[in-house]
């Protein structure tokens, strides 16, 4: 009897050292989603069962009595107004600086890499090299000329630092996007009669969704994030909410809620959460595109 | 009167020189081909006379006005790209009324000028759709329409049919050289590296090396009278025979020697008088050598066929160096045979072997 004849699709076999694999894969896997099981049942569970200590089992009694308490009454400091005010204060940041570092960033990559702007490339150094220098070193000259002008302590304040810190990065993006456009949809459009700003809004903006979606998870959840100058910069009406954060799990008077800390916590991290879960593929260009950034 | 005129004109880049005083005269109504290997200069050349490109010293003047400092929509040129460079957001029609928006022109002269550009191309059916909707033979018709819905007095190609399969690229050519028929007055300078591209559709061709011009002339000229060895080499395929030897002077005129073979040089026309005894590279184009029983040259074996339906192709050789010969298709050949072979003097071409200038 003849051994079967290679033909068709080849079979799989599942080997020892598959079954390895895998079962290594799980147990990662499962130790790393450990904490977050933790902090989720945690939050779930009334105070009296977390001094119990068994804190990797399910709740007995369910509760959402820490998620409220942390969204709208915790303490931070001497207001109990839970974590909602830093939530709003997030939004407000946010949101006109990621629309102004994207923008920025977009017409400096445009310029960089089609137009032969003198000394470009000294620019373009010196803006990577701003990707590289840690933020701590800027924080004190920042403060003074903030104060000198006026607006230290502001929502003003605050959106101009993520705008100024967004830009060696978004330019970065930009600039790499755009040069791996044909150059000669440029030429076309200089020939076509298009200036500076037509070509950029009619031509190559279209063109652009990609490395915009990618921009904007860059900056959400970057600035989202951002705890030092938010501290620094924003002024005590417009704390984000990673400050707030802070201030309720590092505020505590008698027993430590750690429930209210676990729910509090998972709360700020709901909107880079959504955005990690929402854009997917995305992402994970971001993350490759973004490579820089720390 | 010339519209396009190149004067002295030089191309740096950084540190780099490109051209170094590069002239170039073209005139009313004439395809010019600028022809050449790839970084040759050719395109940098075209990217100069468009603006696209700052030359940094010369002159370039477009329908008797210096344009050199001019923006490239002000100079009265339309392009075409290799990659067709077709807005891809846009539609077929909003990609060729984009230049004439730009324009500020008055929208029914907008619709009656696309229209009349998509018949002419017979691209009317497509112009509702997206760039990406289009093969490749398409997308090219629409980037020409673009370019002639703007009435430009100059038209430039910049190797427009380079990405085309073989097959579009010809009947693309028939059209562009039909489109040149038609539009009348208006000129064409067309880059390409292709040199049948080149044969079929200029009525002057640029050879270009090096960012140096080799030679200008017809197709004719070009092919029968190569200036120099390398113009004699790029153009024609396959490949023009080269056969190093010397001139000997032998009582009853001139005449070409290597090894023991012979060309009588009476019918040659000489551009500059050689010396006796002067190196030499005779050129011989494999159409013009013959096998007969008769020839001058026996001995030769052939080495390949290669048979290519309307003509065949004999590789063949002496023992000393190889000869392509072109014969009819008809003609049958198998490797091993023995061949005569018949020059023709009126038909080759002699070039000096140190310099490579044609004599």
């Amino acid at each position: 009897m003849n051994a079967a004849e290679p033909q068709g699709r080849r079979p799989r076999h599942l080997t020892a050292g598959r079954i390895g694999i895998y079962a290594f894969l799980i147990t990662a896997a499962l130790f790393f989603m450990l904490p977050l099981w933790i902090m989720v049942v945690t939050s779930l569970k009334p105070m009296e069962e977390i001094r119990l200590g068994n804190i990797l089992a399910l709740p007995a009694a369910m509760t959402f009595e820490a998620w409220t308490k942390a969204w709208s009454s915790a303490c931070t400091g001497l207001e109990c107004n839970g974590i909602s005010v830093g939530f709003w204060n997030s939004v407000r940041i946010l949101i006109p600086s990621v629309i102004l570092s994207i923008i920025a960033g977009a017409i400096n990559g445009y310029a960089l890499s089609f137009w032969r702007v003198r000394g470009a490339n000294v620019m373009f150094g010196i803006l990577l090299l701003g990707a590289f220098i840690p933020y701590q070193v800027f924080l004190y000259p920042l403060v003074r000329i903030f104060s000198l002008t006026g607006i230290y302590n502001s929502l003003t304040c605050i959106v101009l630092v993520h705008v100024i810190f967004g830009l060696p990065t978004m330019t970065l993006l930009f600039r790499n996007y755009y040069a791996g456009l044909p150059i000669e949809l440029f030429k076309a459009a200089r020939i076509d009669g298009g200036g500076f700003w037509t070509i950029f809004l009619r031509v190559i903006l279209p063109m652009s969704t990609p490395i915009l979606v990618v921009a904007t998870i860059l900056q959400v959840t970057g600035i989202w994030n951002d705890f030092i100058f938010g501290l620094t910069f924003a002024g005590r009406e417009n704390l984000p909410m990673t400050v707030q954060l802070n201030n309720i799990v590092n505020s505590t008077q008698g027993e430590r809620a750690y429930n209210v800390d676990m729910a509090a916590t998972m709360l700020a991290a709901l909107v880079p959460l959504v955005v990690y879960f929402v854009s997917g593929r995305w992402f994970v260009r971001g993350i490759a595109a973004g490579a820089v950034k720390g | 009167m010339s519209t396009v005129s190149v004067r002295d004109v030089t191309v740096a880049f950084e540190a780099v020189q490109v051209f170094d005083g590069l002239s170039l005269d073209i005139d009313e109504g004439e395809f010019i081909v600028l022809l050449g290997p790839s970084g040759c200069g050719k395109s940098t050349l075209l990217n100069a006379i468009a603006g696209l490109l700052d030359v940094a010293d010369g002159q370039i003047w477009i329908n008797g006005k210096n344009v050199t400092w001019e923006e490239p929509k002000d100079r009265g040129i339309a392009m075409v790209f290799q990659s067709y460079a077709l807005y891809p957001r846009m539609s077929v029609r909003e990609n060729m009324s984009f230049g004439l928006k730009m324009a500020k022109t008055p929208k029914p002269e907008i619709e009656k000028r696309v229209n009349r550009a998509a018949e002419l191309l017979q691209i009317t059916p497509l112009l509702d759709r997206r760039p990406d909707q289009l093969s490749g033979g398409q997308r090219q018709r629409v980037a020409i329409g673009r370019a002639l819905v703007r009435d430009a007095a100059v038209f430039l190609f910049d190797e427009p049919l380079s990405n085309l399969d073989a097959k579009l690229r010809n009947e693309l050519r028939v059209e562009i050289k039909r489109l040149h028929a038609r539009l009348g007055k208006t000129t064409m300078v067309y880059v390409t590296h292709d040199q049948i591209e080149a044969m079929t559709l200029a009525d002057r061709i640029v050879v270009m090396k090096e960012q140096k011009i080799q030679q200008i002339g017809s197709p004719d000229e070009i092919y029968h009278r190569p200036a120099n060895l390398f113009v004699a080499g790029f153009v024609g395929s396959p490949q023009m025979n080269f056969i190093m030897g010397r001139i000997e002077n032998t009582g009853e005129g001139l005449s070409f020697l290597a090894g023991d073979r012979r060309l009588s040089l009476s019918g040659y026309q000489f551009a500059t008088a050689p010396s006796a005894g002067q190196e030499v590279v005779l050129g011989v184009r494999p159409e013009h050598l013959e096998i007969t029983g008769t020839g001058i040259w026996p001995g030769f074996t052939v080495d390949i066929v290669e048979p290519m339906g309307a003509d065949t192709v004999i590789w063949c050789s002496d023992g000393l160096g190889s000869l392509q010969v072109r014969t009819t298709g008809s003609r049958k050949a198998s490797p091993g045979e023995s061949l005569t072979l018949q020059v023709d003097s009126t038909q080759v071409s002699l070039f000096a072997a140190d310099t490579g200038e044609r004599l």
